[in-house]
């Protein structure tokens, strides 16, 4: 600010301290946002002596305020004089660290645990320490469940004697008498095992995790599963049978669904955190359970995982597993009762042929994904199908397509039009593994007729998916097969499929090059300007526009400049101002 | 001897210390709303809640708003201000909306309150109406930040050109404030009228019921519930039993029930399956032939379920009666408290005059041995369940003096009218009292009356 008139440059920042407290909670918050520039203005001196006092009462606040401040605060140790003086910012996030929202108080979880990192060792144990101290032995729970974020922080840096305080803290947490506290425990076990030695994980954290895992509440045993497979990504191989597995073979067949749920869920994790042989003994059958469990979500979950699973598996006994004891489950699975599994499954299984080979393929998983191309739920029809590729790198497609024709045709006329959309997405995809020939015979009818559907949505992807095929199948292709029809939606007598026209023209024209463009798709066009409807007239101007770059200049000057000056004095005030627009676009005026 | 009174059959004097076994009486302690003869519809209270500790009660009335009374401290030279609530807060919770889809109005009267456990210096409740479960904070402010740049003392405007220092504003102390501020607002789940909300033990999750289904939601999350019961049949003509009541367990936080128009209460078990559609338990009393009749299902259903505190029991209230039922058996009830028999024989007029359909609740005190739970004529009756003595209190206007005992009533049941007792066919059944409360830990009733608010508290003998 040098140079600068002092009450001129002090204004602003004026502005800034009196909204801190305006009325209106969007100021609040601007001000909040440059709180760095309000430092910095005021100086470390003033910062420290009077601007953090003041912050740390203002916790009344509402919560985007908040969040703001204490996403701030981790930021501002330099604006308080550096490191030396970073603890001054302890204070209003401790505050922060106690409301009720708890988005807020993450977010001051994380700031605090930020500038734990610059603080010095010595200022850990004078400021830091004991500020987590504080929060976990605080009345109300809120402030307990902050502290649990922090031991892993300021552990790996204190005194032995201090981290036996921080241990016991953490030992008495686990044990809180509120729910919310033992789950904030929970989910911070596994970090906190990561920073502990050995010795201590084995003799506290195992017996805590133990504990955890048998609450009496299932959404604290849950969160036992998670820290879990950092447990035992931290245990050497020897101690996980009599450490770890007795507890998670207890969670896999826990009386609540969702602790089983996140066994499923996490497997992938566990399994890889166990390695090989615990997987082959234990994790395999456990597996089998849960893709035969009695609650749906469970297998839906598992369902999931089962593609994963079998990657993971040891390579030596892989197929073996595999062909029996996963097929058999999945095969019950492709006639689950419930929907929810079937299309988990569906957007999974495919990628079990290329583990399993050809052979295995053809025998034992094309019969499955037949039965689910023909399945009652379009979902499951569709994520078979948008999993085609997997497929066609084994077998080649060809072994599936006597089936595929139907489901794709039946999808095509779902009744939800969403459905069809989704179909459509798929189809440049599908266009390039059968073939043009298959394509032409089979699936051409289908892409014409969704350009009259009567969803536009539908019309609009089915614009979008002629130009894909004609990037695909080349424009000689286009020439033949789908211009005419395009071309031939220009008379027909309802004004929306005319517009269709104009769009399709518009998505094809670069794809298919100047020559088409300009012999076939221009004369149409420019027909089409004289059309009673005025939407489709002013859609004329706005192809125009976006054709008239590929075409040649002379064509620009002789036939779309006359026709768009025409439209320019329409009547009707749209297609005067699209004319404008294309005139002045293609630099015709 | 003033304070004794005769029971039903009563063979001689007997003490009437109902609750706690301790031997004292119910005296009067405050009475809050309007004195006028004439009610205002939006007045009337329809519901009552002790916050966990006590410390506050709060009422929801039919005009949507809440009003929270905050216990008064006592001090050793007024005593007996032990059972006295003040006015701590008032809010408008709810206003009446219009929904326009299905053109129904949708009205702004508070269902229920519910109280969370404390979690820092605020206190939070949770209010519905018909439709939307609304989360509120109550929290205190003590303090303002004085000192502008750019105004002065008096408001006046500063020259911004003649700032030549910045001023950081400073907190000074200020009279008490109390703020309600809505925090969270849980709409678009229920297609019919929410009955009950009731916050889990896990302290994350709560449910709510409507007549057909119950809802299970995270407190943070509002734009996401799931559905745990749904009883609707695919065809609405095959309808035949709604969903009245529902509770969370007190200690295990997967277990809840809910009460129907049948009668019958089922246990679920969110354990077993993400959709309770089957129950665990099945809570049933067969029907006594011989008392058979027209109104038998009217009057058989529940119309409100509470957990004991101890979560070994649960207490459901039909039209005649309350039952105490042990979770560990479900072909009948353990105990079973007539709460006014006397209107057995007047059920066809009460099915004219619709007052058959009224709900009333049902409360426990602080150790499970009472439970109270009110009737006509502003009446409310109390069982203490380990002597099976009764009483029925009247909350009126013409015992409201301070520290007045209240006098027990009686009804007199056919034959002739002792003296004090008061004749059935002169019961006002425009006064009812459907919703009490008990302190959770002492001898502190609120009980509602139409628009009035009656707090009793015991008198140690």
């Amino acid at each position: 600010m040098a140079g600068a008139d002092g009450d001129d440059s002090l204004y602003p920042i004026a502005v800034l301290i009196d909204e801190l407290r305006n009325e209106d909670v969007q100021l609040r918050l601007n001000s909040i946002k440059k709180l760095s520039t309000i430092a910095l203005a005021l100086g470390v001196e003033r910062t420290r002596t009077e601007l953090l006092p003041f912050l740390t009462d203002t916790i009344y606040d509402e919560d985007e305020v908040l969040l703001a401040l204490a996403e701030q605060l981790g930021n501002f140790t330099m604006l308080v004089g550096g490191p030396e003086y970073v603890h001054c910012l302890l204070p209003p996030l401790e505050s922060l660290a106690t409301v009720e929202e708890t988005v807020v108080r993450d977010k001051a979880v994380e700031s605090l645990r930020k500038i734990s990192q610059e603080h010095s060792p010595v200022d850990l144990e004078v400021h830091f320490e004991p500020l987590v101290k504080r929060l976990a032995s605080g009345d109300w729970f809120t402030s307990r469940t902050s502290a649990c974020g922090l031991f892993s922080v300021c552990y790996p840096r204190v005194s032995s004697t201090v981290k036996a305080e921080i241990r016991q803290h953490f030992r008495t947490l686990c044990a809180d008498d509120t729910p919310m506290v033992r789950r904030a425990a929970a989910s911070k076990l596994g970090e906190f095992s990561k920073v502990l030695e050995l010795d201590y994980l084995k003799s506290d954290i195992i017996s805590l995790f133990t504990a955890l895992a048998s609450d009496e509440q299932d959404s604290v045993r849950l969160l036992a599963v998670e820290a879990c497979v950092s447990i035992a990504t931290l245990l050497p191989q020897e101690d996980l049978e009599t450490l770890v597995m007795p507890t998670l073979r207890q969670a896999a067949e826990d009386k609540s669904w969702r602790v089983r749920y996140m066994v499923a869920d996490k497997f992938s994790e566990l399994q890889k955190a166990v390695g090989p042989e615990i997987t082959k003994n234990d994790l395999v059958p456990a597996f089998q359970n849960l893709l035969k469990d009695c609650e749906a979500e469970v297998r839906a979950a598992a369902a999931n995982k089962v593609k994963e699973f079998c990657e993971n598996l040891p390579e030596d006994s892989r197929e073996q597993i595999i062909m029996t004891h996963i097929l058999p489950c999945v095969k019950e699975l492709v006639s689950d009762t419930n929907q929810h599994v079937k299309s988990a499954l569906a957007s999974v299984i495919m990628g079990l042929s290329t583990i399993l080979g050809k052979d295995n393929t053809i025998e034992h998983l094309l019969p499955l994904f037949l039965a689910q191309l023909k399945d009652e739920c379009p979902e499951v029809r569709l994520n078979i199908i948008s999993n085609l590729d997997c497929v066609n790198e084994v077998i080649g497609i060809r072994q599936l397509s006597q089936s595929l024709l139907p489901a794709i045709v039946e999808l095509a006329e779902d009744a939800k039009w969403r459905v069809r959309l989704a179909i459509i997405e798929y189809m440049p995809l599908l266009a390039g593994q059968l073939g043009v020939e298959f394509f032409d015979e089979k699936l051409n009818t289908l892409c014409m007729a969704w350009l009259i559907d009567h969803v536009y949505a539908i019309r609009e992807a089915a614009t979008c998916n002629l130009m894909k095929l004609v990037e695909k199948f080349g424009a000689e292709w286009a020439q033949n097969t789908i211009v005419p029809k395009v071309l031939g939606m220009a008379n027909d007598p309802n004004y929306l499929h005319r517009m269709t026209t104009l769009f399709c023209i518009n998505a094809l024209s670069e794809a298919c090059g100047q020559d088409i463009t300009t012999k076939q798709m221009l004369p149409v066009v420019l027909k089409m300007s004289t059309d009673q409807v005025a939407n489709v007239r002013f859609n004329v101007a706005k192809s125009l526009q976006k054709i008239g770059p590929v075409l040649d200049s002379n064509a620009l000057q002789t036939e779309v400049k006359p026709v768009l000056e025409k439209l320019a004095t329409d009547t009707d005030m749209d297609v005067k101002y699209f004319a404008q627009e294309a005139i002045s676009v293609l630099a015709l005026a | 001897m003033a304070g004794k009174l005769l029971l039903k059959g009563g063979k001689g004097p007997t003490s009437l210390g109902v609750a706690g076994g301790n031997d004292f009486q119910w005296c009067f302690s405050q009475v809050k709303g309007a004195i006028d003869e004439d009610v205002a519809d939006a007045d009337i209270i329809s519901t009552v809640e002790f916050n966990y500790s006590g410390e506050l009660l709060a009422t929801g009335d039919k005009g949507g708003r809440v009003v929270i009374f905050q216990h008064e401290q006592e001090s050793k030279n007024r005593p007996h201000l032990r059972g006295e609530y003040n006015v701590y807060s008032t809010f408008q919770s709810h206003e009446p909306e219009f929904d326009y889809l299905k053109s129904l109005e949708i009205e702004e009267k508070i269902n229920k309150i519910r109280w969370l456990p404390q979690q820092n210096a605020a206190h939070f409740l949770l209010s519905t109406n018909d439709k939307t479960i609304k989360l509120w904070k109550i929290s205190e402010r003590d303090k303002r930040a004085e000192g502008y740049n750019l105004k002065d003392e008096d408001g006046r405007l500063r020259d911004p050109f003649r700032i030549t220092s910045l001023r950081v504003p400073v907190l000074m102390p200020m009279d008490l404030m109390v703020e309600a501020s809505p925090r969270r607002i849980f709409a678009n789940a229920h297609t019919y009228h929410i009955n009950s909300i009731s916050v889990n033990s896990d302290h994350e999750t709560y449910l709510s019921a409507d007549d057909l289904r119950i809802n299970l939601w995270h407190l943070e999350i509002t734009d996401r519930s799931f559905n745990i019961v749904d009883i609707k049949p695919a065809n609405m003509e095959e309808l035949t039993e709604v969903i009245t009541a529902a509770e969370c367990h007190p200690h295990q936080c997967n277990v809840f029930v809910y009460s129907s128009s049948k009668g019958t209460i089922r246990l679920c078990d969110m354990r077993s399956a993400a959709l309770c559609d089957r129950h665990s338990k099945f809570f049933e009393e067969p029907e006594d032939p011989s008392s058979r009749s027209f109104f038998s299902e009217i009057i058989s259903s529940i119309s409100d379920v509470k957990f004991s505190h101890s979560g070994r029991y649960m207490m459901t209230r039909d039209y005649l009666s309350v039952k105490v039922w042990d979770l560990n058996m479900e072909n009948r009830p353990v105990e079973t408290y007539q709460v006014h028999e006397y209107l057995r024989s007047k059920l066809c007029s009460l099915y004219e005059n619709d007052c058959i359909f009224d709900k009333f609740e049902c409360c426990w005190n602080g150790s499970d041995s009472a439970i109270m739970t009110g009737s006509y004529n502003n009446f409310f009756r109390m069982f203490d369940r380990n002597t099976r003595r009764d009483i029925t209190l009247e909350a009126s206007r013409e015992s409201s003096k301070p520290r007045a005992t209240l006098k027990p009533r009686k009804v007199s049941t056919g034959g002739k009218r002792k003296k004090d007792e008061i004749s059935v066919d002169s019961l006002d059944f425009n006064k009812k009292i459907l919703h009490t409360a008990w302190h959770p830990k002492d001898n502190v009733i609120a009980v509602a009356a139409t628009n009035n608010l009656y707090i009793f508290q015991d008198k140690i003998n």
